[in-house]
């Protein structure tokens, strides 16, 4: 990245001769060496913004009380904890993109972390696989009738899934009432998972990644993630492409069920405890993270990486807060406010770039 | 330059249909278009060339009529399956992703992969660049397609047609938004693509492009084909005879009545890129009518004067004093009525009743203590309905569920509950039965009767000639002739608002 090929090279016309390099990046990338394209991409990337945010966080937090990171506790927790919500949120991500919402993934993990539950009751000596098989069977299958809803009723995501968030909140309940499945009535190796690690990481936060980095890997490189952006960026456009809308968005919807799925499996696991109320309001943390991870509302941009850099941000923000001496309710608060100025930024470079490209076009 | 006879046809329609509900849109569509030319589609607005590209895109699917690609027999159930067949179709409004890059814009849905089925976006990025280059413009194959402006917009539809491989390329008014340097551009594009063998069809109503770039014409009217001629053996005069083709009936009662003071006076408005030095004046008792393709700018100019929308230089005067700009209630307090379009969307509370809908504008005169009571607003729009004949059985009937003439007339109703001493009205009968067609004009004649300006625009050109006092045509944003009523045909009108005077010059 020497100083020089940051420069346009000398036969660059008009438009660079007065050195806007902000309207050559946004212009020509081509122009531009390869190295300082990706060096453009990666480092002024949202993405890139979030996780700063997030390692100032924890560097606050260690400075005020070093077992933040340094301690075996601290640095499990910093990983584990947030391990259910990168689950939800790749999927919320993949939903959103799609200029879709899920709001029902809080109550599908509850179903299937009580089905967690009550399989290792019900049926002695269950393998575990079989198990996060059911899970993600179940999630997915809830997830399917959100997006048949969705894609065949054309109804907005917001009513269906609202709709359904209460329906299978009622299912739970009606399921399980006041039963509680403890963590005595589950193998010991399942709760293991919970808290075993592999090089000091642990497994769930290893499956977590694992899963972002399929899905991210996915809306990158595969057709059907592009179209999903695509169909996101302007659905009516999307259908005179000729793009299978219907089912790009129904595959959006059991992605998200089946991660809600096993993030109810994961629950169970982690916590050993499963009650109905399980994952109650989890759905807003999920749609909150993905949208200061960088993913635009109304669909069309942004990364799963960044959703999942969001949702770590949201639950370490949560757990150094009281760390750092902020009283409960200005907790809440910071939270509500880092949403709304990821949206503000958001809309602002939004803007900003319009008006630049608007400027360019004008002026040629 | 092959001539059309040689070449085998690659795409034919015969008597194709298709109708929405009780509104037949298409007739009877048939155009065969050879390998390796120019077919021009022309036609009056809603003569049904849209509705034909729909059915060739798989947009819509045809009731009735054949559809041959290649000589075989073809069915389109999606937008999908006619762009496999090879059919490409660039739609009035290019339709681009902006979040995504131009590369991504022209390949989504047909990526190039590699192994692993992952996307090749190095060899995507090669392939967009080596398309621009032979189109011979620069645009970067990496930049996003937001603000890429209409003509940039157009090059990517059709780099998207050529990576296709598309046998048919359909443009649908291409040139409308472009300026004379571009349209050149698109033009040497497109005969580069028919001297590969391709079949373009080439919608536009500007007859001097169409006898520049198209081999053959087919004119369509109201849903009907009505010929198909060489370019070499026909000229303008004898294509206007076609899509015009029908004689101004009694359909149209328009009353004489006596014609007064001007009332509105329109001097030199103008709004960048919308419409330019616009001057005339509407007189007491006078219907004139603002005529003029879809998208000439004639809604523009009406809500301009009425001060929906911003204009930049000029002035509007009702009754002699000045209408303040981007005002409406000004220009309503001033005696200004205005009747868009689209009655549904913006004239018409449809779910609520006729009464209160009648009563909406005049409600701040009817309130007593701020509040509105039912019967207030009844007795104020009671009046009104009677007088215009509303078949309603009674004024609390919700609006929605009326026909479309009832609507327009409770629209009416609505505006005249004000007193205006100028109405403006935006295709008055458009999605209204011809038996209530007639009733909309009948009242319109009176109320000129009775001494209203009215300003009337009208895609349909019947219409105008028969209810219009006085005829102004649009032509992209300017006004292009004033035609007295004595002196306005079909003919003249048609010209005027194609520009096709130019050409024959």
């Amino acid at each position: 990245m020497s100083d020089t090929s940051m420069r346009p090279r000398p036969e660059s016309p008009v438009e660079t001769q007065h050195g806007d390099q902000e309207l050559e990046r946004l212009l020509e990338p081509s122009r531009q060496p390869a190295a300082v394209r990706a060096f453009n991409t990666v480092v002024r990337s949202r993405e890139m913004s979030i996780l700063l945010v997030l390692v100032l966080v924890v560097a606050a937090a260690t400075f005020k009380n070093p077992n933040f990171l340094f301690s075996n506790n601290g640095w499990r927790d910093l990983l584990l904890t947030p391990s259910i919500l990168l689950l939800l949120a790749a999927g919320q991500a993949v939903v959103i993109i799609t200029r879709n919402v899920d709001l029902s993934v809080g109550s599908v993990l509850a179903i299937t972390a009580y089905l967690t539950g009550r399989l290792f009751i019900d049926v002695p000596g269950i393998p575990i696989l079989a198990v996060v098989a059911a899970g993600i069977t179940v999630g997915g299958v809830l997830g399917l009738v959100n997006g048949l809803l969705v894609s065949l009723g054309r109804v907005p995501a917001l009513v269906i899934t609202l709709g359904t968030m209460y329906v299978y909140r009622g299912i739970v309940l009606t399921w399980a009432g006041s039963d509680r499945v403890n963590a005595g009535d589950m193998p010991r190796e399942f709760l293991r998972l919970g808290t075993r690690s592999v090089l000091s990481i642990p497994v769930l936060f290893i499956v977590a990644v694992v899963v972002v980095v399929a899905v991210g890997y996915y809306l990158h490189a595969h057709r059907g993630g592009r179209e999903m952006y695509a169909i996101g960026s302007d659905p009516n456009a999307a259908v005179l492409y000729g793009l299978p809308v219907r089912r790009r968005v129904l595959s959006a919807f059991v992605l998200s069920g089946a991660l809600a799925g096993l993030a109810g499996v994961v629950h169970a696991a982690r916590y050993g405890t499963v009650s109905s109320g399980a994952g109650a309001s989890i759905e807003l943390e999920a749609v909150a993270a993905v949208v200061i991870g960088g993913v635009a509302i109304f669909g069309g941009s942004g990364t799963v990486w960044g959703a999942a850099i969001g949702a770590m941000l949201l639950v370490t923000i949560d757990r150094a807060l009281p760390i750092l001496g902020i009283p409960d309710f200005w907790q809440r608060a910071v939270v509500g406010v880092l949403i709304i100025s990821a949206i503000v930024l958001d809309r602002v470079l939004s803007v900003r770039r319009t008006r630049k490209l608007i400027e360019a076009r004008d002026q040629s | 330059m092959a001539g059309p006879s040689t070449r085998a046809t690659t795409l034919e329609l015969r008597d194709v249909a298709k109708s929405f509900g009780p509104v037949v849109a298409l007739r009877s569509g048939s155009i065969a278009v050879d390998a390796g030319s120019i077919h021009a589609l022309v036609g009056e607005n809603g003569a049904g060339k849209s509705t034909l590209v729909k059915i060739v895109a798989g947009v819509y699917r045809r009731d009735a009529g054949e559809m041959l690609l290649e000589g075989e027999r073809v069915d389109f159930s999606s937008t999908a399956d006619s762009k496999d067949r090879g059919i490409a179709v660039i739609y009035q409004e290019p339709t681009l992703f902006p979040d995504l890059s131009v590369t991504e814009n022209i390949f989504m849905g047909r990526q190039i992969l590699n192994r692993g089925r992952r996307i090749d976006r190095a060899a995507m990025y090669a392939e967009a660049e080596a398309l621009f280059a032979r189109l011979g413009v620069r645009i970067d194959p990496r930049r996003p397609a937001e603000g890429l402006s209409i003509a940039d917009q157009q090059i990517i539809e059709i780099a998207k047609a050529i990576s296709l491989d598309a046998k048919v390329l359909v443009m649908d008014e291409p040139t409308a938004a472009l300026s004379g340097v571009e349209v050149d551009r698109l033009f040497a594009v497109a005969r580069s693509l028919r001297d590969e063998g391709r079949a373009l069809i080439f919608i536009s109503h500007r007859f001097d492009e169409v006898f520049e770039l198209c081999d053959r014409i087919t004119v369509m009217r109201d849903g009907d084909y009505v010929a198909t001629l060489d370019t070499t053996s026909t000229n303008v005069d004898d294509i206007v005879a076609l899509m015009v083709g029908r004689e101004v009936g009694d359909l149209f009662p328009k009353t004489p009545a006596d014609i007064g003071a001007p009332v509105l006076e329109v001097r030199g408005l103008t709004s960048t890129g919308v419409f330019h030095d616009v001057s005339f004046e509407v007189r007491a008792g006078e219907i004139v009518g603002l005529a003029g393709l879809v998208g000439a700018g004639r809604s523009e100019i009406a809500r301009a004067v009425f001060g929906v929308d911003r204009y930049e230089s000029g002035s509007v005067t009702l009754s002699g004093k000045p209408v303040p700009s981007h005002n409406p209630r000004a220009a309503i307090r001033a005696g200004m009525a205005f009747i868009p379009e689209d009655r549904r969307k913006q004239g018409l509370v449809t779910d609520a009743s006729v009464a209160r809908n009648v009563a909406a504008v005049v409600r701040s005169g009817l309130a007593k203590a701020g509040f509105l009571t039912g019967r207030a607003e009844s007795r104020a729009a009671g009046p009104w309905a009677g007088r215009l004949e509303v078949k309603t059985s009674a004024l609390d009937m919700t609006a929605a569920t009326m026909s479309g003439g009832n609507q327009q007339k409770v629209v009416i109703a609505k505006w005249l509950a004000t007193n205006p001493t100028l109405l403006v009205i935006d295709e008055p009968t458009r999605g209204i039965d011809v038996g209530t067609k007639a009733e909309v004009h009948r009242l319109l004649s009176e109320l000129a009767g009775q001494g209203l300006a009215i300003l009337m625009i009208s895609s349909e050109l019947p219409e105008v000639l028969g209810m219009a006092d006085r005829i102004l045509v649009v032509c992209e944003g300017r006004l292009t002739a004033d035609i007295s009523r004595e002196d306005a045909t079909p003919e003249n009108v048609m010209r005027a608002a194609t520009r096709a005077q130019e050409a024959v010059r």
